[in-house]
Order: structure tokens, then sequence, then C-alpha cells
């Protein structure tokens, strides 16, 4: 080795010393991080460009694809908006009134994030089934929903109960009573001072919840697969739909379409930011 | 009344009829609200919880002893404690590393990256499961190298800790960075100047600072890591005995008709859901108080 070139690399290494080396806490969230999760989201992503464009079109577009998420979607939007209404409300009651249970009620509107969502699918089954406590109920009127897609619904109105309500929640306690009195006092209905008064801060955590919902309710797996038939074009889920495809050594196919929900889920990912960065314009 | 000089300026209202008008107001809507919300929790929520424990006790004790005397049971309570013992500390170790990393400095894409730590919580644990065996798997990115190692990571115990560990990656994060912003870094910055190491900074000040979020983190977690159902059941073939965890065996029992097994290790895991909610009660009152302090 000649000395200058000895000399290059002593000042080489040197200068790399004099580059501020990452804290150790970093270096292991970077490491985690890309292990545990961008390699395998890379990886997805990675073999799905395998796929000509007409290839992914073709699948992501098919007629069972197709139907899988208007299951899916649809159906969760459909609950996430019935949570959305039904939150706000049980919000509502449980920061301003007071009532026996009160307390036990508040707290088991956890439930859906501690209960499995295999025990969830398999006690709705029984219950919701035509011979169950509820199905029993509602099978002389022709209404069946286990293994249909009013199932699937029941399911997924289950998994996303809580968002809306934990959202709203604290901001409701944080807006005094009196706001309402002096709309009240100042002759306006309970309708306006709902409509005028309490919706318009409301709003950006309401539709955070939604969406929070919308997005836990069109992952669902676990409580749904229990709860339906898993009937193509009847109430399959885009989930199932990857799963059987899986199954069917389709890797293509399953790529494709976890792709699709993997786009849709950094979609909402994308909206639930943007809501609560337009909710912090009431945090002053 | 007389001595009284009429003001209409007074804020004091006329206290009968106020009162009057308040309770007509208030009365009916109330009781319909709470009515309501009653109705719709019992039908979502409740009847199917009280239902899990109706039924796990329905052929009496012998059924439910029957059920958890099963090789296959108790192979996957084993399985269901072993994702949690080795999930829940790495995750922990994780998301206390990236919290003190994400709170303590401002750049450029950092809500980006708080928003991609959240990721695994909005996609489907299907599509988590599929990202495992794509990269694992026989056909994977890793697949023939593993496979002329002799490593078995799908349909085996590592896929399932990779499903979980991905599953429930932001908890502790997520749940321990809103503390440490809070805090702000002026007790760790004093307690260096009077020199204390990094260790004895985060031992002494920033843990003790943080136990309460960061033991909901864990609950949360753990909860979540014992009960997984979708990515588990995509890497691990729920093979009886060998790689199901508690959620895989009440799924398969349900679906072969033995709804009393079904139920039996449905009750357990209801229980675990329960413990965690009381659990959550329990912190979410002390840091109420703590905040009201």
């Amino acid at each position: 080795m000649t000395p200058s070139s000895n000399s290059q690399s002593a000042s080489f290494l040197s200068r790399l010393r004099q580059v501020p080396r990452l804290p150790f806490i970093w270096q292991f969230t970077w490491v985690y991080l890309t292990i545990m999760l961008f390699v395998p989201v890379i990886a997805l992503l990675l073999k799905a460009s395998t796929l000509s464009p007409a290839e992914i079109w073709r699948i992501a577009t098919s007629p069972i694809a197709l139907s899988a998420y208007d299951v899916t979607f649809v159906t969760a939007l459909v609950t996430a908006a019935i949570n959305g209404v039904m939150g706000v409300i049980i919000a509502w009651v449980m920061v301003r009134y007071e009532f026996p249970f009160r307390r036990i009620l508040d707290a088991a509107i956890d439930l859906p994030f501690a209960l499995p969502t295999a025990v969830a699918g398999l006690t709705l089954a029984t219950i919701y089934s035509d011979s169950g406590w509820i199905g029993s109920l509602l099978a002389p009127f022709g209404v069946k929903v286990s293994f249909t897609r009013l199932g699937v619904a029941v399911a997924m109105l289950f998994i996303s109960l809580p968002f809306v309500v934990r959202t709203v929640q604290p901001v409701l306690r944080e807006l005094e009573p009196e706001l309402e009195e002096a709309a009240w006092s100042l002759g306006a209905s309970q309708f306006q001072t709902f409509w005028r008064v309490l919706l318009p801060p409301l709003l950006p955590s309401i539709l955070t919840g939604v969406a929070l919902g919308f997005s836990r309710a069109v992952g669902e797996y676990g409580s749904v697969v229990i709860v339906a038939a898993n009937v193509p074009f009847k109430d399959l889920i885009t989930p199932v739909l990857i799963f059987q495809r899986l199954e069917q050594y389709d890797y293509a196919g399953a790529t494709v379409i976890g792709s699709v929900m993997l786009g849709a889920s950094l979609v909402i990912l994308l909206a639930i930011n943007l809501l609560q960065a337009w909710g912090r314009r009431y945090d002053i | 009344m007389t001595s009284e000089v009429f003001n209409p300026f007074s804020r004091k209202p006329s206290p009968k009829t106020d009162s009057k008008e308040l309770a007509k107001r208030g009365e009916w809507p109330k009781l319909v609200l709470i009515g309501i919300v009653v109705v719709y929790l019992a039908l979502v929520l409740l009847v199917p919880a009280i239902n899990v424990f109706v039924q796990a006790f329905d052929g009496g004790m012998e059924g439910f002893l029957e059920t958890i005397r099963q090789r296959e049971f108790v192979n996957a309570l084993k399985l269901t404690l072993l994702m949690a013992a080795i999930a829940v500390p790495l995750n922990t170790v994780f998301g206390i590393c990236a919290a003190l990393a994400l709170a303590r400095k401002r750049f450029p894409g950092r809500t980006l990256l708080i928003s991609i730590i959240d990721l695994p919580f909005s996609v489907s644990p299907i599509v988590a499961g599929l990202m495992i065996v794509l990269l694992y798997g026989r056909n994977g990115w890793f697949g023939p190298l593993l496979e002329s190692a002799g490593i078995k990571i799908i349909f085996a115990i590592p896929g399932m800790l990779l499903a979980t560990i991905f599953v429930t990656l932001p908890f502790v994060a997520r749940e321990v960075l809103p503390v440490l912003e809070e805090m702000g870094p002026e007790l760790e910055e004093a307690a260096k100047t009077l020199g204390a190491s990094s260790w004895q900074v985060f031992w002494r000040v920033t843990l003790p600072s943080i136990r309460w979020g960061l033991l909901y983190g864990l609950i949360l977690t753990n909860a979540r890591a014992m009960g997984e159902f979708g990515a588990i059941v995509v890497v691990s073939g729920s093979i009886r005995g060998k790689t199901q965890t508690l959620p895989l065996f009440v799924e398969e029992a349900y679906k072969q008709y033995q709804t009393q097994s079904a139920y039996a290790a449905a009750v357990l895991l209801a229980l675990l859901a329960v413990v965690t909610l009381v659990l959550k009660e329990i912190l979410e009152r002390k840091t109420a108080i703590k905040d009201a302090e």
C-alpha cells in the first residue's frame, strides 16, 4: 500500500467518524421497522409488480373480486355510518347523563378491542342463527342474519363500535353545557342547538371515528369468516377471497387483491390524518 | 318579593318556571336516548358477550373440563402464551425506542413516519399474513435460502410470531408517544446537567413518568397478541395440535360442529378480554386522577 492511499483511507475514516452516528434508539427503531414492517410491505408490492399491468387489471377487476369489494366496502361503509350516528348518541349519553350501571356500560364499549375476533364471530353466529336468542325472534319475519350479508354487517357493527364513541367522548367533555344553554336561552330549538352549536366542533372527531371504524371493518376477517357463509357473489368479503386464493396456491391472485386492500388502507390512513389535522383547528 | 327591585338585566332567572321547564326539556330525551343506547349495546355487545359464558357451561362443568384436558387444547393454550411472551417484550422495547426517538426530535417526514407505524392498524390482518408468506414462504423471497438452511418459518412457530409482531407493532409506541410529548424534555435535561448517564436518565426519570401509558400499551399489545386470528391463520396453516393458537382452535372446533369445545376455549379468551378491560379501566382512572392533580 502506498503512503498516499494510506493517508487517503485514513482521511476517509476520520471523515466517516465525523458523520454523526445515529443514537441507539434510532438505530433500533429503523432496523426493527425495516425487518418487521418495510420489508414485508415491499415484498407484497414487488411481487405484484412482477405481473404485467394487463394481468393485474384482469385479476383486480374479475367479477368475483368486484363483488367481494362491493360486499366489503359497501357493508363497511353502511355499518361505519350507523356506528357514526349511534356512537354520537352513546358518547352523549355517557358524558352528559348519570344512570345506574353507566360506568360498566362505558367500560364495556371497549369490548371489541379486547375480545378476540374469533370469539366475537362464534358468539354472533350462534345468537343470530335461526335458533339463537336473537335470530329466533327475527326468523318468523323471514329475516336471516347468520350466514348472510346481514351477518357480515352485524360482525362489522360489533368490530367498529368503539371508534366513534372514543373519538367523540373527549371532545364532548370539553364542550361546556353553558354553550347549549346560551343557544337555548337565545331561542334555539333543540334541533337547532344540536345542528348549529354541538355538531360543528364534534364533526372532525365524528368523521375520524367513522374512518377508523370503516378501516377496521374493511380489514376484518376473524369474526366475519365465522358469521358469514363465504359464498362468492353473496357474502364473500375481500380478505376471505385473498385467503381462498392463497389456499389454492394462486399467489398472483392473492397478491393483486392484497395490494388493492393495502392501497385502500393507505388511502383511509391518509384521510384519517387529514381529518385529525382538520380537528386540530378547534384546539386552542 | 316586594323588597326586590325589578331589574330587567338581572341574570338570576325566576327559579320556579326555569327548573320545571328544564326538567320537561331534559327528562324525555334523556330517557329515550338512554333506552336506545342500552338496547343497541345489548344487541351488539352485551348479549353476545353473556352468551359466551352461558354456552361454555351449558353442558355443565363436565363438558368444559373434557375440552380443556384435550392435548390439542393444551397445546393451543401454550402457543397462545408463547405468542404473547415473545411479541409483547419485543414490541415494548421497539415502542419505547420509537416513542423516545419521535418525541425528542422534529424533522421533516415525522408525521409520515408516525402514520407508517400506524399501518398495521389499518391493513387487514389477512394482508399482513400474506406479506409474510410472500417473504418467507416456499415461493417467497427468502424461501429457497431458508429451505436450504433447513429453517421452517411458514406453517411453523417463527412465522406465527412474525405475524403477531406485525399486527401488534404500533400499540406501545402510540400510547407512550403522547405521554412523552406531554412531559417535555426539561426533566431529562435537568437530570443530564446534574451528571446522570443516559441509562440513569431513562430508568430514574423517563420510565417512571411514562409508566402508566406504557402499561396501557402493554395490555393492549397482550390482548391483541393472544387474540390475533387472521394474520396467524394465513401463516400457520392451522395444523391441529401443532400450529393452532386458541383463536384458531375456537374456529376449527366450531367448523367441526364441536360447539362445546369451541365455547370452552372461547370462554378463556373472553376472560382475558374481561381482565384487559378491568385493567384498562383501573389505569384510566389512575391517569385521570394524575391529570386532575
